[in-house]
């Protein structure tokens, strides 16, 4: 396959970026898109171009590193995958395909498609996790039975790989959807119910704080999620947000 | 305060001197390792002399620090000198204060504790030495890797009381690899009263392991196993359950029964996001500063004990110096030597092998475990592989055509798997291994494949490519699902149409990858899979307490060589990491730290720091500047395909030998010709990769010198000059049940060999048998 590879090159988060085009020749179909993009690279840099910066790890649609929009959705064309996973078959032979990193105000640029999204981290620290000592001197795991549901669903909500796909999408970009997904874990689980009132408050506090926008129920998140996370987390957490307001 | 500084050698009184007096100028380094120390002087003459009148007092306030003034005779010549001294004398004090004083004496103790198997550990606990809340507070401790045992270790640590630093070279710490991880982990809970024990757990990994592994660490991570699940389920990690609520199990390979946890095909992704999740507490808390996207390049020894690293910022390539008390690396495993693994691509041996080059031994490089059950190899530019877990094997059977003709016909693309009846088909783990079918451990399930593909038996282009099938189980399930629903069972659409469900909610995100990369639908043909590279049981060596031979210096999870052996069983690679982070380290680190409660803080300023710092910038410079005409990944592909092919699933005498000579010359142009792109204070990808790439062209000579030593097969090290006449494996316990503990000295082929010798007195060794 012939592409044309229109990509966003940005020096560092000072510089200012622009959309750079590149011809590739000789894709295989089977390729994955980061492999067609390490073909490029292999390319550029004998051309002396300074090679395509972009975050990737696991290259198994799982470790969330990868992060790109590509023809204006986020982790391509495909449903329900991260970029790693996306396959050149996807394309046809002859196609412009234009490539940008995930863009919100609070995942700035560090290079060219990488980008930082420390303020996934943040909120986490704000209450994404159960106080209880790592010492091991824990109860039985099978003295708290959980009903099979709830186990799933706060399973389903647990897969999220922390991507950031939601937030590039979210015409607000709304991080809504992926702190739903940590306070409906917890909130579906016994153990999580102690803390439950202090975690909603201050994960969503922070959400606020680091300047993710609010959600309007579009619902983009929920499609370009390669995890599938469910917009009923929204709901949930409206739902345990409200709950705490009264409490507190 | 620990700066080398000119002075005068006075011999009398100083008012005794004239100012035309010429005097001997030397060199003094005050020396002082920690604040509550007492100093000490070293001093050394420079053999260079000067005139009282032309002695510059206060050289070291001024910008060019020359200590003899310009009325001198040639001043410039003799201040050029004099900081050439210096420099050289920095290198002998480096040499001076990090000869190892300390772990000379005592090579190779395992300081496993005496007593009965059962109460080691307990016992060891009892007696270990503890740091006080208070003094914990003083203490720092570096941790290098945020994986299931770098997250757990840093979590739990700073819970204690420690503070703690965590390095990682991704964004975030919950991308580690260990996210990747699917199946399971094992624990003896024996909820599903099959005749679990901690007993039998240890046997069945000492015994999967093939006699390699150390009996004492086994059986402690057996006993804490239970305790996992519990610390788990307790952190809100969602697994797997049953209607009831209760806790659902699966049985893996190498075992008969059912004591594997999961959560779907996700089990790392959640055991990681629990260990993330304490970690975030303790962040929160301030007891963990966290540095993202930071990697480690050199460990700082200072008196022969690890007392900091340094670190390049990824962003910024700004290299920094961070000192602590104890430096605990858990980096995970070197399975990207092959290049094609199932390790991310980041993944890397360098911190493992940096501290080897500061003196830790390297324990038995040549086990590696090659996974089974892989997506097989599609093309050249293929970047890594993908594994489909072992737990598939719980439901699917593994299979090759029985005629020639038939596997010739598939790859050419004239038949199809599902046109070849029962008869047709060789099930050949089931004809081999009639004991453990399906299940047999990796290694030999791996072997088997080669060997059945090597025989022209294999089904996809490549001929590597054996199928992984799953219409019995689907036809087991929907019979089952119809009996219950009370539907017409022989309607095999409708059982078929169920069964799939069955299998979609055991193993859905397993079947949807494969679908995804192959674009063939797994519930509808048989999964095609093939050997890959998956983890590396060795590592470096660690004792009891898993410290490794640097005095401070600790390695746990994936990247000691402690408890697998020569070959890892399914679901023991969580339970190993977890339990070395949450539940091992924690404690034996006091043991040590006990002696540190007075150090107070460690100085970067020492010229220890600087002078690894220097060393360092030096390689990145190097690299920047040597412009030659090949990338990285240039030499990466060759060196993998020098690995896979000479020291991968079977290795001979022939081979291994010109393994090594290949990997010398690669290593030799890959200093000449390399080109690295770009500058260093940037975010420079290439860069960061050509200095982990270093390392594993390293690595790789020693990989193949420890297989060649090895004189015998044993777990996933098959020598073909051992094996019996069927082709199974031969172990030579007589001579080598022992663990390969490599000393650097200078160059990989130079590195020489320490025994550890391994005895057994609870399990009686024998052949592994699976049939």
């Amino acid at each position: 396959m012939k592409l044309i590879l229109k990509i966003w090159r940005q020096e560092n988060a000072n510089s200012v970026g622009k959309i750079v085009s590149y011809e590739i020749d000789e894709i295989s179909p089977d390729m994955s898109f980061l492999e067609m993009l390490d073909v490029l690279n292999e390319e550029l840099m004998l051309k002396g171009i300074d090679p395509i910066a972009f975050d990737h790890d696991c290259r198994e649609g799982i470790c969330g590193s990868c992060s790109m929009f590509i023809n204006g959705q986020a982790h391509g064309p495909d449903r329900y995958i991260t970029t790693c996973q996306l396959h050149m078959r996807k394309f046809k032979d002859g196609d412009t395909i234009y490539i940008e990193p995930f863009r919100a105000k609070t995942f700035p640029v560090i290079k060219d498609l990488v980008v930082d999204r420390t303020a996934f981290d943040r909120i986490q620290h704000a209450g994404g996790y159960i106080s209880v000592n790592t010492s091991g001197n824990t109860q039985d795991a099978n003295t708290i039975p959980i009903e099979k549901a709830n186990a799933d669903q706060a399973f389903d909500a647990a897969t999220c790989i922390g991507c950031g796909a939601c937030v590039a999408t979210c015409k607000n970009s709304s991080a809504m959807l992926y702190v739903s997904a940590k306070v409906s874990q917890f909130a579906l689980l016994p153990q999580g119910k102690v803390e439950a009132t202090d975690r909603v408050i201050n994960m969503v506090k922070q959400m606020d704080e680091e300047g993710f926008g609010n959600c309007t129920n579009t619902g983009a998140c929920e499609i370009e999620c390669p995890k599938a996370i469910s917009l009923d987390n929204i709901a949930r957490m409206n739902r345990e947000l409200v709950k705490a307001k009264f409490k507190k | 305060m620990n700066r080398v500084t000119y002075s005068l050698n006075y011999r009398k009184p100083r008012n005794q001197y004239n100012q035309n007096d010429e005097l001997m100028i030397c060199l003094r380094y005050f020396y002082k390792a920690f604040p509550k120390s007492k100093g000490k002087i070293i001093k050394k003459s420079t053999g260079i002399k000067c005139m009282l009148s032309d002695w510059n007092v206060n050289w070291h306030k001024q910008s060019d620090r020359s200590p003899i003034k310009s009325t001198a005779k040639d001043f410039l010549k003799k201040n050029k000198l004099l900081k050439s001294k210096v420099r050289n004398f920095k290198i002998y004090l480096s040499k001076l204060n990090t000869s190892p004083s300390s772990f000379s004496k005592s090579f190779l103790c395992s300081n496993v504790p005496v007593g009965p198997l059962a109460n080691k550990w307990t016992k060891h606990k009892n007696n270990i030495r503890l740091v006080s809340p208070a003094n914990k507070r003083s203490i720092d401790v570096i941790v290098v890797g945020t994986g299931l045992a770098g997250g757990s270790a840093s979590a739990t640590l700073a819970e204690l009381g420690y503070n703690v630093k965590s390095f990682c070279f991704q964004d975030s710490p919950r991308r580690a690899h260990s996210i990747a991880a699917q199946g399971g982990i094992n624990a003896a809970k024996n909820y599903q009263g099959d005749g679990d024990s901690v007993y039998r757990l240890f046997y069945d990994t000492v015994k999967g392991g093939d006699y390699r592994s150390r009996e004492s660490n086994v059986y402690r991570l057996a006993e804490v196993s239970a305790n996992i699940i519990d610390q788990c389920v307790a952190q809100g990690v969602p697994f797997a359950r049953e209607y009831g609520g209760l806790l659902d199990n699966r049985s893996f390979g190498g075992v008969l029964v059912s004591r594997t946890f999961y959560a779907k095909g996700q089990t790392g992704q959640q055991l990681l996001l629990g260990a993330y999740s304490a970690m975030n507490r303790q962040i929160a808390r301030g007891k963990i500063k966290m540095y993202n996207r930071h990697e480690m390049l050199d460990l700082v020894k200072v008196d022969g004990k690890a007392r900091g690293i340094i670190t390049r910022n990824l962003i910024n390539g700004k290299l920094e110096r961070h000192s602590a008390h104890a430096v605990v690396i858990a980096s995970g495993g070197y399975g990207n030597l092959f290049f094609l693994s199932t390790n991310a691509m980041g993944s890397n041996v360098s911190a493992t092998w940096k501290i080897h080059k500061k003196g830790a031994f390297f324990a038995n490089p040549c086990f590696t475990q090659i996974h089974p059950t892989c997506i097989p190899v599609s093309g050249d530019y293929q970047s890594k592989l993908t594994l489909m877990s072992e737990s598939l094997r719980n439901d699917g059977r593994i299979w090759v055509p029985k005629n020639l003709m038939d596997a010739k016909a598939i790859r050419e693309g004239k038949k199809k798997p599902t046109d070849l009846a029962e008869n047709e088909r060789d099930y050949y783990l089931e004809r081999r291994y009639p004991a453990f079918g399906n299940l047999v451990p990796r290694d030999v399930a791996s072997r088997a494949a080669k060997e059945r593909c090597d025989a022209g038996f294999g089904v996809n282009k490549t001929g590597e490519a054996v199928y992984l099938d799953f219409e019995a189980a689907i036809i087991r399930y929907g019979s089952e699902k119809v009996l219950l629903k009370g539907l017409d069972k022989n309607n095999l659409d409708l059982v078929k149409d169920l069964g799939r469900e069955v299998i979609k909610s055991k193993y859905g995100n397993l079947f949807q990858m494969y679908e995804k990369i192959v674009d063939e639908n797994p519930y509808h043909t048989p999964m095609m899979i093939y050997p890959a590279v998956h983890y590396t049981m060795g590592g470096v060596w660690v004792d009891y307490n898993l410290m490794t031979t640097i005095p401070g210096c600790f390695a746990i999870g994936e990247a000691n060589f402690s408890d697998h052996g020569a070959n890892r069983l399914g679901a023991s690679a969580l339970m190993q990491g977890l339990a070395d982070g949450y539940f091992i380290l924690p404690y034996t680190i006091g043991n040590y730290l006990a002696d540190d409660i007075r150090t107070g803080q460690i100085s970067t300023d020492l010229p220890e720091f600087e002078i690894a710092e220097e060393s360092v910038r030096k390689k990145i410079e190097s690299l920047l500047e040597n412009n030659g005409s090949k990338t990285v990944d240039h030499f990466h592909k060759i060196l993998g395909k020098i690995i896979w092919n000479k020291c991968g699933m079977s290795r001979n005498e022939k081979n291994l030998n010109e393994a090594i000579i290949e990997i010398q010359k690669l290593r030799k142009d890959f200093y000449n010709d390399i080109f690295v792109p770009g500058t260093n204070d940037s975010f420079n990808e290439p860069l960061a990769k050509a200095l982990r790439v270093a390392d594993f062209l390293e690595l790789g000579e020693l990989f193949a010198k420890d297989a060649l030593e090895r004189k015998e097969s044993c777990g996933g090290h098959f020598r073909e000059e051992y094996q019996t006449p069927e082709g199974e494996a031969m172990r030579d316990d007589k001579d080598f049940t022992f663990v390969s503990a490599w000393e650097y000295k200078g160059y990989p082929s130079k590195a020489k060999l320490h025994k550890e010798k391994l005895s057994y007195n609870n399990v009686e060794l024998k052949t592994r048998s699976y049939k």
